[in-house]
């Protein structure tokens, strides 16, 4: 991936191209069989769709198949997931997956409307709820089923700030406090401006081919074991219980079997921590601790770069900035990443398997991908 | 960004009179209606209105606000356990929202939801207030 942020001078397709060509630079490859883009919205953040050709195109790959596909900001997860059957089917042998998203094109109004067009447009964003107000419903929630308190939410930003410092790529690569978190400005009750992930420019890559031909490149790389992908209610007022991810939980069941692997053997996580609150009921989805401990667990370091789970290495959705259609590819970059040993300050010690978990809206998709290092 | 008259016309049974769709296989009430019923993939449906009544099961108060909607900052939405069983999300409105509480009654009225773009449609749906039993 490449540096991110609000990226003015620089163009969708200039973010796109330079993330690609960085991962095509990487694996030493200058031609590939095709092309997935994942991206939320094109139309309303660029008045740009048909992004497949447009990557393609500029990518100097003309007439190479390209295959835009979206689930909101879990479009990026999908365009692995996409990148991973053409490799399995045979139909590719360098599947290329690109994601991005490149928000800056509109104003904040603007931006706002494009996102909340993940939600049900006509029943939840045509009532004047926000996705910080969507997750804040789930942590008010969560709040009073478990007595999750304002200083444990507040807690993984300052953590996520704290590895994102150590992140050169980030958008926001600086450590912030308890107190800076929790006296930011209020965005939607309980959700604060230090909860929120922000809005970014930003594009990452990844080259996915069949391992005996992974074995041949003499390049580091890592390899997706388990792939798991579900969908749940579009409204979050139709699922039974607003403290749950449900959609998160049956993901992770699903790529875990394929992996045949269980949370315990898991040695770090990426998660769509677009929200504070999120990356607490998603712990809770994954196993990784029981509903309610997501909170304390934070507060007590399991999930510090140096805890029993790292999650978030890379400073996650918060600090790292989340271009909504780049963040699942960027999640499985940081994972390559850290398996391959060279995240220099923020490597995770003998991180050997890794889970990403990418979400689509307030939780009606969910990307699970589960990577082993070789 | 404005729609075509008929994107909102059509919503007019749900956002005017809240029709929701029973299910006449397993009496699951589905509020939007649906065309398939996802408790028992029953396809035929008998329209009933909802009472309106419920509580509050969680709610937020909006501070900074999506396009069309910053006059009403701060205000409160919420999602609400309807008598009927099911959950529905609305504004809640005639109240001081900083004193609002989950498992507070409300009851839903008719009212003023946006206005799309400067000239454009003026829409109408359903908001919820304290319920005070009048
Ligand atoms: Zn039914």
């Amino acid at each position: 991936m490449t540096k991110w942020g609000e990226l003015w001078e620089k163009s969708l397709r200039d973010i796109s191209v330079e993330a690609a060509l960085k991962c095509l630079d990487d694996a030493g490859v200058d031609k590939v069989d095709s092309i997935t883009v994942g991206t939320m919205s094109g139309g309303l953040f660029n008045a740009q769709e048909h992004l497949g050709s447009l990557v393609a195109d500029y990518l100097g790959q003309r007439f190479v198949p390209a295959t835009r596909v979206e689930s909101a900001c879990a479009s990026g997860g999908l365009a692995v997931k996409n990148a991973y059957m053409e490799v399995a089917s045979g139909l590719s042998q360098y599947a290329l997956a690109v994601g991005v998203e490149k928000m800056t094109d509109v104003d904040g109004g603007d931006a706002t409307f494009a996102l909340a067009t993940a939600s049900d447009y006509d029943y939840e964003a045509f009532h004047g709820i926000t996705f910080p107000g969507l997750y804040a419903l789930m942590a008010v929630a969560h709040m009073k089923k478990y007595g999750t308190s304002l200083e444990q939410l507040a807690q993984v930003s300052v953590k996520n700030h704290h590895n994102g410092s150590l992140n050169p790529h980030a958008q926001f690569p600086c450590a912030v406090t308890l107190d800076q978190v929790m006296t930011s400005t209020m965005v939607a009750d309980p959700m604060r401006l230090l909860h929120c992930s922000p809005i970014t420019d930003g594009s990452a890559a990844v080259l996915l081919v069949p391992l005996t031909v992974a074995k041949k490149m003499n390049k580091p790389y890592a390899v997706i074991t388990g792939i798991g992908h579900a969908s749940d209610t579009i409204a979050l007022c139709q699922r039974k219980d607003f403290a749950k991810l449900e959609v998160v939980e049956v993901a992770a069941q699903r790529a875990l079997k394929m992996a045949g692997k269980t949370i315990r053997d898991i040695d770090f996580a990426e998660v769509h921590d677009c929200f504070s609150i999120a990356e607490i009921i998603v712990m809770e989805a994954l196993g990784v601790v029981e509903s309610g401990q997501g909170g304390p667990a934070t507060v007590n370091g399991l999930t510090a770069l140096d805890g029993d789970f790292p999650i978030n290495p890379s400073g996650g959705l918060k600090s790292k900035g989340h271009p909504v259609g780049a963040t699942g590819v960027a999640q499985v970059v940081e994972a390559v990443i850290q398996l391959r040993g060279q995240a220099g300050p923020r490597q995770i010690k003998n991180a050997r398997t890794a889970l990403t978990q990418n979400m689509g809206g307030s939780g009606a998709s969910s990307i699970i991908h589960i990577l082993e290092a070789r | 960004m404005a729609m075509h008259v008929a994107r909102n016309w059509r919503e007019t049974p749900e956002r005017y009179r809240m029709e929701a769709a029973k299910c006449k296989k397993c009496s699951a009430i589905h509020f939007p209606a649906r065309l398939i019923c996802p408790e028992c993939q029953g396809r035929e449906f008998a329209t009933v209105r909802l009472s309106g009544k419920g509580e509050l099961a969680t709610f937020t108060i909006i501070r900074i606000a999506p396009t069309g909607f910053g006059d009403l900052v701060p205000y409160a939405v919420g999602i609400v356990k309807m008598d009927e069983g099911i959950h529905v999300m609305a504004q809640i409105v005639d109240c001081n929202p900083e004193e609002l509480k989950i498992g507070d009654r409300v009851v839903s009225q008719f009212r003023r939801i946006n206005q799309e773009g400067k000239n454009g449609m003026i829409l109408y749906g359903y908001k919820f207030v304290p319920d005070l039993g009048l």
